[in-house]
């Protein structure tokens, strides 16, 4: 229907107004003189060359040729006119001959390109019939010249991609926008680019690749060895797989342990990372074959980063330093506890507390304290064993180190969190006694029913044990408070440290070095656009204009191209989170997803 | 055939419009922004240098004046490759679209490139800027979904901030171009 030969087919849009737009691969600038071979999108007004045919041809096989094309790519290539390079003398025998050839490859507007070998002029003419008999006058077009790099365009993606329209039989909708019309046509035809001038074919054609076809020997060995080495690899991952889902791991003690440390969790998006990597489904489109290409290299750096961990870890012997140095730091750390708590169950900054209160606190955390030390006491002659085998581990790649990094620190400053978790308690408590006892006082009561104050009629002696008890809770608020304030600062210092490693874990896991290197190398594969430069005009001749590609900056390919990671993003604004702390509600600042809510 | 002329920005300094027209369908705006000044970086390094000999001077180490050289050469190169802009230009082609370009004083060039399809109208816009009401030239994009209604508004010359007989001079020659695009675009 939309065919570009049936000589009564019309454009709609453009009218004898609309400046006719050639865009001309710079490959064939210097090519012999022949037909131009490409497709005509009406909408824009624009005639899109992708090869030259040259002399001497039968029309019978160039038509059967594009026939073959158009089966295949599904791009309406079609003769869209004649292309000239000749000496200074014009050959009026070749002036007929081509003009001639425009009755036997009928498409309307018939575009004629000639330059003069060796100077930079060039002529174009574009005729038009109009009326639906060959005898009608021809009308001519304004014509605007536009070179673009063939193999640039071919190889190269536009970002955010128009929605590309499904193969259909005939001539694909030009509903992408103009120039992702031009991208799209290129990189459809490229069955077109497959014959070089080597082939011994019926038709001779010049185009990008027609000095020999590129390829390189080590990517398609490369190519040859993926298939075994994906399938060896993908069922190496299955068999870890079945292993870590037996049933050796589900009861409920350890299957807790396992929620809670992130280096399974660490492990577990690594391993359908890899799995992911190695399927053997081919990539639906170019964005999971980017995903794929960022995930493989984003896992290679990683055990690169890893083994030279360990290879510095083992130089001189510094496993053994680390394991020596790790119980006396824990030994320091209870200590400058202990000092802290004494100094609590003083005067603490001059404030005076409840003696009573105090005294009790204090010993029930001290008392804490010397049960840690014990059992770090107990475990250090295993620490360097643990340690070494740890290690081992960072050869499955550096963020898998990190996160052991982290968990020992959270196992080691337990105590800590359970400080933590006793002060914040006892405070809720508090608070939530004082507020009740609060309506109480002022005679209003909270309605459960309607989630309201409502006011209330108490009876005296309600009224008097009531407010006994306030200002009873309200003496001892600054005792617990104190108490309260001391371990959540230390636990959120806690908190700050282990969410900067699992910040840099989450820059690894999700930075897609594939596509930023792309991006350095071969900034034409990622465009974000193009850019025109007028090129040398003369007056009289048509406006020559070369198109480049506009290279994506780098924040859009990592925003565009950003692998999913284990999400640790803080899950609280900072209005909540200081919310929950006036309130003594317990934070969990660093949630990993998939996590219950406590 | 080329055309200059001398202009001054919104704020006094000197501007240099630069008029290239290459065909009835094609057009160029260039737009040169005033050169940085000897004086003005000669004034900044001192600054920072005195600053850092002061600092020397209190805490005897010589690291604070070799970073004190490093951050002036950084902060230099930095400027001139990512802030200072040295001319803007605007390229009009019939039936194509527009082009933005800023030339950083570095050389670093950034091109927008805005299809005639998608292009609405250029119109000059009024905007109060702190004490003062500026005029500035910008395009206005389709929506893709409402036939009437505008998705995008981009200003031109951002840097250069021209006054409004540039704007003027500017104004006309687009509105040229968009209604010769606009009256081949709706002919049968």
């Amino acid at each position: 229907m939309r065919s570009s030969s049936s000589p009564f087919f019309l454009s709609f849009n453009s009218g004898p107004g609309m400046v006719l737009k050639a865009f001309f691969p710079t490959c064939c600038a210097s090519a012999d003189s022949g037909l131009l071979v490409g497709r005509w999108v009406p909408e824009q007004s624009s005639a899109v060359v992708l090869a030259v045919v040259h002399f001497p041809f039968i029309p019978v096989q160039v038509k059967e040729l594009l026939a073959q094309v158009q089966q295949a790519s599904q791009v309406g290539v079609a003769v869209l006119g004649t292309w000239c390079h000749r000496r200074q003398e014009p050959e009026e025998s070749l002036g007929h001959f081509l003009e001639g050839l425009g009755t036997l490859f009928s498409h309307e507007p018939w575009l004629q390109l000639c330059r003069e070998r060796g100077s930079k002029s060039w002529n174009c003419k574009a005729t038009r019939r109009q009326g639906p008999t060959p005898l009608a006058p021809a009308c001519e077009d304004q014509v605007m010249l536009i070179f673009y790099d063939q193999r640039k365009v071919l190889l190269s993606r536009l970002h955010p991609p128009a929605a590309l329209p499904e193969r259909q039989a005939g001539d694909a909708t030009a509903s992408a926008g103009g120039l992702a019309a031009v991208f799209d046509t290129v990189a459809r035809s490229e069955v077109l680019f497959q014959s070089d001038r080597f082939d011994e074919g019926p038709v001779r054609l010049t185009h990008w690749q027609s000095e020999g076809v590129e390829a390189s020997i080590l990517v398609e060995l490369a190519k040859r060895a993926a298939g075994p080495v994906c399938l060896l690899l993908a069922c190496l991952l299955s068999l870890v797989s079945a292993a870590s889902a037996c049933r050796v791991f589900r009861p409920w003690p350890l299957s807790f342990i396992w929620s809670k440390l992130s280096t399974c969790e660490q492990l577990r998006h690594r391993l359908d990372q890899l799995t992911l990597v190695v399927s053997a489904h081919r990539a639906e489109g170019p964005a999971q074959l980017m995903r794929k290409a960022n995930t493989l290299v984003s896992v290679l750096l990683d055990m690169a980063l890893g083994l030279l961990l360990l290879s510095w870890l083992h130089r001189k012997d510094r496993f053994a330093h680390l394991a020596e140095a790790l119980v006396p730091v824990a030994d320091r750390v209870a200590e400058e506890l202990q000092h802290l708590l004494q100094w609590l169950m003083g005067a603490p900054a001059g404030l005076k507390m409840n003696r009573a209160l105090d005294q009790v606190l204090g010993r029930f955390f001290l008392y804490h304290i010397h049960l840690w030390i014990s059992y770090i006491h107990l475990m250090s002659p295993f620490i360097e064993h643990i340690l070494w085998h740890l290690g081992l581990s960072a050869c499955l790649g550096l963020t898998v180190a990190l996160s052991i990094l982290s968990d020992i620190i959270s196992l080691l400053t337990f105590h800590i969190y359970c400080f933590y978790v006793y002060g914040a308690r006892l405070y809720s408590l508090k608070i939530h006694g004082l507020s009740s006892l609060w309506r109480l006082f002022r005679g209003k009561k909270w309605n459960v029913l309607r989630q309201r104050v409502d006011s209330c009629s108490y009876d005296l002696d309600q009224l008097f044990i009531g407010t006994l008890l306030f200002t009873i809770l309200i003496f001892l608020l600054p005792t617990t408070a104190l108490y309260y304030l001391v371990f959540t600062l230390l636990r959120l210092l806690v908190v700050t440290v282990q969410g900067l490693v699992h910040l840099l874990v989450d820059l690894i896991n999700s930075l897609p070095l594939y596509s930023l290197g792309l991006r350095l190398c071969r900034p034409y594969r990622l465009a974000a656009g193009v850019k025109f430069r007028v090129l040398e005009h003369e007056a009289g001749r048509p406006l020559r204009l070369l198109m480049q590609i506009n290279p994506l900056p780098f924040s859009h390919v990592v925003r565009t191209y950003r692998l999913p990671s284990c999400g640790c993003h803080p899950k609280h604004s900072w209005g909540s989170l200081c919310r929950k702390l006036f309130f003594g509600e317990l934070i969990y600042p660093w949630r990993q997803r998939g996590d219950k809510q406590d | 055939m080329e055309d200059e002329r001398s202009l001054s920005d919104i704020c006094g300094g000197r501007l240099a419009l630069h008029r290239r027209y290459y065909s009835p369908s094609c057009l160029e705006f260039c737009l040169s922004c005033p050169r940085i000044s000897l004086r003005s970086i000669t004034a900044v390094t001192c600054t920072v240098w005195l600053a850092a000999y002061g600092l020397f001077t209190l805490c005897e180490n010589s690291m604070i004046l070799s970073a004190a050289i490093f951050i002036t050469l950084l902060g230099l190169l930095g400027y001139l490759h990512f802030v200072k802009i040295d001319h803007e230009t605007l390229l009009i082609i019939d039936s194509l679209g527009i082009q933005m370009t800023s030339s950083y004083a570095s050389g670093k060039e950034s091109t927008t490139f805005i299809e005639m399809g998608k292009v609405k109208d250029v119109i000059i816009n009024e905007a109060i800027y702190m004490q003062k009401v500026i005029y500035y030239l910008c395009i206005l994009l389709k929506d893709p979904v409402e036939p009437h209604g505008i998705s995008q508004v981009v200003p031109i010359f951002q840097s250069a901030k021209p006054r409004l007989d540039c704007l003027i001079e500017v104004y006309r020659s687009c509105q040229e171009i968009l209604a010769h695009q606009k009256a081949a675009s709706t002919s049968p």
